[in-house]
């Protein structure tokens, strides 16, 4: 986990000078992977095309749009990709990523669901599904430390604080988010003001 | 016409949960649940966890359960309206609020919003991974997976897909 600050890793990409601007087929097809690829969540699968294959973000740009769109109502990775399709290649950017993003797992579930509904075994498909939640959970883990590596990396101390108490209040303590949030996030907005 | 009402019923149910999302579809679950399966009875408790279940099965964002749910209540025209109808109206809002966020970039304001958001999600997320472990890891052979594939994706570049074969795998013998 994220309580130590984990040793530089040789493949951390460094930021480019001038990141690379997706086309659009670039932009459908890089979703359309992530979507695909997604086993337990897209966000793992996200940045490692975003930030470490593809690096059409650095790990700060990716954080900073990430925490913007967890605050956002409606599903983070979606409205993560309609940022930044839009962003690089205007409105229609935004929808090409997103149907990217949507459009080949609603064919997949359709299809699943449809072959379910006749030959249906679920129990074993259950049973498949405990162990890959399993191994999600470890992904989500070590993207979670490499998207800490530069808040830990930076000098300010307030940035780690606040991501180790929010995670202990939750994550062990687990306390309510409500009110954990409305503890954590004006503290840690009162600190970045302080410190921008 | 029924299947019109179904649909507008579909629709409105769903852009209004999706308003209340806040921090992913999964959070919106048990207020689909009881809207599916106790208020409108489109569904039984077994058949809403099946669906639940396949939806996980399925590689993409969680929010495709939706979809699924959609098909199942009204063919491919409720997975359509259901999808867009949980995606469409938080999409526009995304749109306007990245675009707000990129006019002002290096505005006071928006430096100290992103900064202050960053650590806290950060935390929360990290939190959800443990979330999800405890749920998962009730075996040992479990948290084993977990922790391989934590140690691995992080140190090696390794395509995740191939760890999470060999824990299907695992998980299908019943060695989990």
């Amino acid at each position: 986990m994220n309580d130590a600050p984990p040793a530089p890793r040789a493949t951390e990409p460094v930021a480019a000078a001038a990141p690379p601007r997706p086309s659009l087929s670039e932009l459908f097809i890089a979703y359309a992977l992530i979507s695909l690829y997604g086993f337990g969540g897209v966000l793992a699968w996200s940045r490692r095309m975003m930030v470490e294959e593809r690096r059409w973000l650095t790990p700060e740009q990716f954080n900073e749009a990430y925490a913007l769109c967890s605050f956002l109502p409606g599903p983070n990775i979606v409205n993560f990709s309609v940022i930044f399709g839009s962003r690089v290649r205007g409105p229609l950017g935004g929808l090409v990523a997103l149907a990217g993003l949507l459009g080949p797992p609603m064919v997949l579930i359709i299809v699943i669901g449809a072959l379910y509904s006749h030959y249906g075994d679920l129990p074993a498909l259950r049973r498949a599904l405990i162990g890959v939640t399993a191994a999600a959970a470890g992904l989500i883990m070590s993207t979670v430390a490499k998207m800490a590596l530069p808040l830990f990396r930076n000098r300010a101390v307030g940035g780690p604080v606040i991501a180790l108490a929010t995670f202990g209040a939750i994550g062990i303590a687990q306390w309510p988010l409500p009110i954990v949030l409305v503890v954590v996030l004006p503290i840690s907005l009162a600190l970045a003001w302080v410190r921008r | 016409m029924k299947d019109l009402g179904t649909l507008g019923t579909l629709a409105w149910f769903f852009a209004l949960t999706s308003l209340f999302a806040i921090g992913g579809a999964n959070s919106a679950v048990p207020e689909i649940h009881r809207f599916a399966v106790d208020v409108q009875h489109w569904m039984t408790d077994p058949q809403f966890s099946d669906i639940f279940g396949l939806a996980q099965l399925t590689p993409g964002p969680n929010v495709i359960v939706v979809t699924l749910i959609g098909y199942h209540v009204a063919g491919l025209a409720g997975a359509l309206v259901a999808t867009l109808a949980m995606c469409g109206p938080t999409c526009l809002l995304a749109f306007y609020v990245g675009r707000t966020f990129d006019r002002f970039r290096g505005a006071s304001w928006q430096v100290a919003l992103a900064g202050g958001l960053v650590p806290v999600t950060l935390g929360l997320t990290a939190a959800s991974a443990v979330v999800v472990a405890r749920a998962a890891d009730d075996a040992w052979v479990a948290v084993g997976i977990t922790a391989v594939t934590a140690l691995v994706t992080y140190w090696v570049r390794v395509n995740p897909l191939w760890i999470f074969a060999v824990a299907a795998v695992l998980g299908l013998g019943g060695l989990v």
